[in-house]
């Protein structure tokens, strides 16, 4: 089960004509292609489009109702594939995938889908996951879409734009047989907002009707000579009609004077997903008001590939010079505006990345600055009388602010509280402390956290699930073991193949820890083969230490609680140092804690609620005990662990100390334990509902106990003040 | 442009501009709550509220930022276009739930003294650079402070997270108070309330916590009680003890020690004692009595006598040395239960345990036994591994269980024992040594003797930590000595210490090692 539960937002997806949907834009975009009457959808996983996935999750009963089938897709590639169930057939399929990695993943399927060609509408909806808060190399899917030529979409950031592109573009990929890219960025996926809904279509064609009338063509099969005419039919055929379609549909939009109405010499060329920033630099530079009023002509591309040729060439009447804003690198967009119009011969300048960054986000600053400068180098008249546009350089220079830079420390996100993959990096830093340090290829994950502080263990990372594979050069006899680490969502993603397999078969000398924590946590905890969770629509419990086997693996060691540290570092050690030819593979079990959390916690309050026993836990600190040296802190990292100053004038350093937020994992001390650290930690257990027999206990031991303290204490050298 | 506003049909330039908010905050820690509270405000007013966030791997509790803008629409029925991320110089409000985080917000920008209320939590939430030096590394909230009073319009700082942990409620509530009496919105105290209501979730808790927010922000903070109004510190020792024994000891402290030492002096007097006996606290002043003497001889009361006072603490600390029994004595104090039943907030009918996770191995043991047994011991290697085998190991320990609390305190009562144990004779060996080193440079360097005494500051921990943190003064002690004769010979002792409390690696400290060495 999914981090977030969207159960009662799904609600609103049963919206229909005449009312009015408000809400995040990744329900936005869901409830589109229910007004699409898509047949299915399918995706992987990832953010922003881990909501997404999630809402479809527990949308099922809707999607149930209107006939629509919905995958948890094994991977991106596996989503790219399923849509070739629209190739044939008249059906709608949707999926969907972060970008560009997942475009990565998935382009073979893609390739051959888009030379074939589809008949019913086939649209992937990616999740652009560029710029601040990005996870991923910067990279722009751009590429990918032209390089295969799929119709890439790229919406205002508006709710009713964005429905709207959607439903078109299932139109324009069966009127131009092609699939079509849906690109959003992430704050578009998390953005609020309304559209006017209409009623949910069932899909006129579906599945069953399909399957029960199979169809095939060789002609649509990518295979010599069929993959050559493809080819010549995009060209001659697919994107012409796209072009015509694009612009008989008004999908893109002009903004600011038209016609007769525009006097002035400049004009901006804008992907969709730009239109608002660049509204409110113009705002700034006092050529535009908040409604999008704009006095500079503006062509916004919510089709960003292909470029459509009379639609730049009306929009450049009458203009000298025009300024492409595309954020990313390489400048597609410039250059094929460019492109369109040298073959003209037209005398217009086109600008785009000489005024504007080459990579980056397309901040409002940036494009205020950016824009300035074009227009003050091509029509000076339009800045006119401006008032000043927001500065913060004044205040970011004054001393005070200055001096903060050195002062704020750095916050990257890091493991959770109570995290049970925190004691698998604490152990192989007690490794490597008697063994010394070791390669470590790393994977996607939130295991990946280990790359930073206090852990700072892992090398490299080469794509999800890639953790294995990554290690595959350093097969070497007689040197130390390589390590890798990769997640269960990367291992069923492609691990098991790709790493394991890979090993095996190569008698890679290896160590290889496969992280499981039940779910695919970090792209937001969805269930994967191996989650342990019962789950009514899909088939979990498929045990990855069985799954290495049947690869052939032999040396396979099941750790089914992380937190033990103590037999976390001999495994650990032992594959480090056996003799066993072939890869030694590690499958450290534990549930992710954030989930655990989410499922154990009303439980337990429910059972307190009800006077049922309960022992509710808690680590802490003895402050008297601990010397604050904070060699604990280095092999946690842990949120709830954290330190605290004494009002003690005897001590300088402040102590260890856990927050109310400790879930108990048992981390600490049993980390305190195998380092032989020191005995500050304890668990505190409160006994909520007492059995009589714990009562019992209590009231024999609680007396003798209290005794001795007291006789101890009265014997003691007392600093009372006299008279007090 | 009329003629072109015209036959759009829309009304003139409009020079409307939304207003905006940036939520600063930690990954899920209720940012999200926050901002569907203010969009939910908006949105109820008939406003046009648009938000965003960039949740990605933040969520896993990295620093993010949520934003949101609003706008009471003009009427013509044409929406507004709103801006996805918050521009530098161009926010109204800034919402941080951290302190730090405030600092970031400045950082980014977007706190600009002509139009930014900065509403933040004055509170701290670490981060994991901070906790990991091996000593002090918290970041100084003074520039923070400092920064706020620049570059904010309006500040509205205090703890909102104590705030609402004291009304049982979320620190989203407090701030969701502070921005209604910001008066940076014009909505009326009751919309909040419906939309507080409308969540549907610890909705009086919430309320409550809104109320002390809101209050807080407008009246400040409240008068301190009386008695506490005054909170300088001044000290001075007391009349009389009742017990006699620690009145002897502390009518020494009043005739043989300065002025300026009395108050850590008393203090490590009671620690000492506390750790072994009226005897033992006679040891601490004799020394101290010798040490002050000196410090007098060295013109120490043009200085304060900071060299008796910085003694009065270190020797305090290393004569109050951690050991097993100090160990099992803390642990079985009735001031020590009444902490954990404190921090877990105990109730009646509930009954409380705890446990133990320790370790001990033969080394400790054998360093608790009497010399000669110990030494016995340890040169019988098979019989100490035999031993070691049977004692090394991590063991959970009932506290309260009678077993084991009689065990512990057993242990905890084995002073008698101490002052001939093995671990004893190194501790004064340690000691002895480390204050001649002190004494030795005290005539010529009085600032070096001072920083000589606070090296012991390096020496804490258990076992692998202990002996690295003796390793590391060793080393402080020996480059010390090699630049004794300098005359900026206490800078730069003060830097090898600096260096060592910073960096667990002891990177920081070899560099600081290197340039010394490079002097000569």
């Amino acid at each position: 089960m999914a981090e977030r539960s969207f159960a009662k937002e799904v609600e609103d997806l049963k919206l229909g004509k005449g009312d009015l949907f408000r809400g995040e834009g990744i329900l936005a975009i869901t409830k589109a292609l229910l007004q699409s009457g898509v047949a299915y959808v399918g995706g992987y996983q990832g953010s922003p489009i881990s909501h997404l996935m999630d809402v479809l999750a527990d949308a099922n009963d809707i999607l149930d109702e209107l006939g629509v089938v919905f995958q948890s897709s094994a991977s991106e590639a596996t989503a790219g594939a399923m849509l070739s169930a629209s190739v044939m057939y008249p059906l709608r399929g949707a999926v969907a995938w972060k970008s560009t990695v997942g475009t990565n993943v998935a382009s073979d399927a893609l390739s051959n889908l888009s030379s074939g060609g589809v008949t019913g509408g086939a649209m992937v909806i990616v999740g652009e996951d560029y710029g601040e808060g990005s996870s991923i190399m910067q990279e722009r899917t751009h590429a990918i879409a032209m390089k295969s030529q799929i119709w890439l979409l790229d919406p205002r950031p508006d709710q009713s734009c964005m429905v709207n592109l959607i439903e078109k573009g299932f139109e324009l990929s069966e009127a131009s047989n092609t699939p079509v890219m849906l690109q959003v960025r992430v704050r578009s996926c998390h953005m609020t907002g309304e559209f006017a809904c209409k009623d949910n279509r069932r899909p006129d064609f579906t599945l069953k009707d399909a399957l029960n009338n199979p169809k095939r063509d060789l002609d649509r099969i990518v295979l010599p000579p069929a993959a050559y005419e493809h080819e010549i039919e995009k060209i001659k055929t697919r994107m012409p009609t796209a072009i015509d379609f694009i612009r008989d549909h008004n999908l893109n939009e002009f903004f600011g004077p038209t016609d007769a109405d525009k006097k002035g010499r400049t004009g901006l060329i804008v992907q969709g997903g730009m239109y608002n920033s660049t509204i409110r630099a113009l705002q700034f530079l006092g050529l535009s008001d908040t409604y999008g009023n704009s006095k500079l002509p503006i062509y916004v591309m919510n089709v960003s590939y292909p470029t459509i040729q009379s639609e730049v060439d009306e929009f450049c009447d009458g203009l000298d010079a025009v300024l492409a804003i595309e954020e990313g690198q390489p400048e597609y967009i410039e250059q094929s505006i460019s492109t369109v119009l040298a073959r003209e011969k037209r005398v217009i300048e086109v600008h785009g990345k000489d005024y504007l960054p080459m990579g980056g986000d397309y901040t409002t600053a940036v494009l205020t600055e950016g824009i300035g400068k074009f227009l003050a180098d091509h029509e000076p008249k339009q800045l006119g009388n401006r008032a000043p546009v927001p500065d913060s350089v004044p205040t970011l220079t004054d001393p005070a602010v200055e001096k903060l830079r050195n002062v704020v420390p750095p916050r990257p996100p890091g493991l959770c509280t109570g995290c049970p993959e925190r004691p698998i990096f604490a152990a192989m830093k007690l490794v490597f402390e008697e063994m010394g340090d070791h390669h470590v290829s790393a994977d996607i994950g939130c295991h990946l956290f280990s790359i930073l502080p206090p852990f700072n263990i892992g090398t490299t990372t080469m794509g999800y699930g890639l953790g294995p594979a990554s290690a595959a050069a350093f097969n070497v006899k007689g040197a130390k073991r390589s390590i890798s680490i990769m997640g269960d969502g990367g291992f069923w993603h492609n691990g098991l193949t790709s790493g394991i397999g890979n090993a095996v078969f190569n008698k890679h000398d290896g160590v290889f820890v496969i992280v499981d924590n039940y779910y695919s946590s970090a792209t937001g905890g969805q269930d994967i083969l191996s989650s342990r969770a019962f789950n009514k629509r899909r088939k979990t419990n498929n045990s990855i230490v069985a799954a290495v086997k049947g690869i052939g693996a032999t040396w396979v060691r099941q750790i089914d609680r992380t937190y033990d540290v103590n037999r976390m570092r001999d495994v650990l050690m032992e594959a480090l140092t056996t003799d066993e030819e072939g890869p030694k593979i590690i499958v450290a079990s534990s549930e992710c804690m954030l989930n655990k959390q989410r499922r154990e916690k009303p439980q337990v309050a429910k059972a307190i609620k009800g006077g049922r026993r309960v022992v509710k836990e808690k680590f802490g600190v003895d402050e008297d005990v601990c010397t604050g040296d904070h060699a604990c802190i280095r092999l946690s990292g842990c949120p709830s662990l954290s330190v605290k100053e004494l009002d003690d004038p005897l001590r300088d350093d402040p102590v260890a100390s856990i927050d109310t937020t400790c879930v108990a994992c048992g981390n600490c001390g049993e980390v305190s334990d195998a380092a032989v650290l020191c005995p500050s930690f304890f668990r505190a257990e409160v006994i909520h509902h007492p059995s009589g027999w714990d009562k019992f206990k209590d009231a024999v031991s609680q007396p003798i106990i209290r005794y001795l303290q007291h006789r101890r204490e009265r014997r003691a050298v007392s600093f009372e003040v006299q008279g007090t | 442009m009329r003629d072109n506003a015209v036959k759009l049909g829309l009304k003139a330039f409009s020079t409307d501009r939304p207003i905006s908010i940036a939520i600063v905050a930690m990954g899920g820690q209720g940012g999200g709550v926050l901002t569907g509270w203010i969009i939910e405000l908006a949105e109820s007013q008939g406003w046009v509220a648009q938000s965003t966030s960039v949740p990605g791997v933040a969520q896993r509790t990295g620093a993010t930022i949520y934003y949101v803008e609003m706008m009471c629409a003009n009427g013509t029925g044409q929406r507004p276009v709103l801006a996805q991320m918050p521009t530098p110089g161009d926010v109204d409000v800034v919402i941080a739930s951290e302190y730090m985080e405030a600092g970031r917000s400045i950082l980014r920008g977007i706190v600009t003294p002509d139009r930014t209320t900065l509403i933040a939590s004055s509170h701290r939430a670490l981060s994991t650079i901070e906790k990991m030096a091996p000593g002090e590394g918290i970041a100084d909230s003074g520039a923070v402070a400092d920064a706020i009073s620049v570059v904010a319009q309006q500040e509205i700082v205090f703890d909102m997270n104590e705030m609402a942990v004291r009304n049982g409620s979320v620190i989203s509530s407090a701030m969701f108070g502070s921005l209604a009496a910001s008066g940076a919105l014009p909505f009326e105290r009751e919309v909040y309330y419906d939309v507080i209501r409308k969540s549907g979730k610890g909705v009086e808790a919430s309320i409550r916590t809104f109320d002390a927010a809101f209050e807080r922000t407008i009246y400040g903070e409240p008068e301190p009680a009386a008695g506490e109004a005054q909170k300088i510190r001044t000290f001075a020792l007391p009349e009389r003890l009742a017990d006699e024994r620690a009145n002897e000891l502390l009518s020494r402290i009043r005739t043989e020690l300065p002025e300026p030492a009395h108050e850590i002096a008393y203090l490590g007097l009671q620690k000492v004692v506390d750790f072994q006996d009226v005897a033992y606290g006679g040891e601490y002043l004799d020394l101290l009595r010798d040490l002050a003497e000196r410090d007098k001889a060295a013109g120490g009361e043009a200085r304060g006598y900071e060299f008796a006072t910085t003694a009065a603490k270190y020797l305090a600390n290393a004569m109050v040395y951690d050991d097993v029994i100090r160990v099992a004595y803390l642990k079985t104090r009735t001031v020590r239960r009444a902490r954990v039943e404190d921090e877990v907030g105990l109730k009646d009918g509930q009954i409380l345990n705890t446990t133990e996770f320790m370790h001990p191995r033969m080394e400790e043991v054998a360093a608790t036994l009497p010399v000669g047994l110990a030494s016995w011991l340890i040169a019988r290697q098979r019989l100490y591994g035999w031993l070691d085998r049977r004692i090394n190991k991590g063991r959970r320990i009932s506290t309260y269980s009678l077993r084991w609390f009689v065990s512990l305190y057993f242990v905890g009562g084995l002073k008698s024992m101490r002052r001939k144990s093995l671990r004893h004779q190194a501790e004064v060996k340690h000691r002895d040594a480390w204050l001649s080193e002190a004494r030795d440079v005290l005539m010529s360097n009085y600032d070096l003797a001072v920083t000589v005494l606070s090296f012991r500051r390096l020496i804490k921990g258990y076992s692998d930590t202990h002996v690295r943190g003796l390793s590391k003064f060793d080393k402080v002690m020996t480059t010390t000595k090699s630049i004794a004769a300098r005359d900026d010979a206490a800078d730069w002792a003060g830097r090898l210490l600096t260096s060592a409390v910073k960096d667990a690696s002891g990177v920081e400290l070899e560099g600081t090692i290197k340039t010394i060495e490079s002097f000569s």
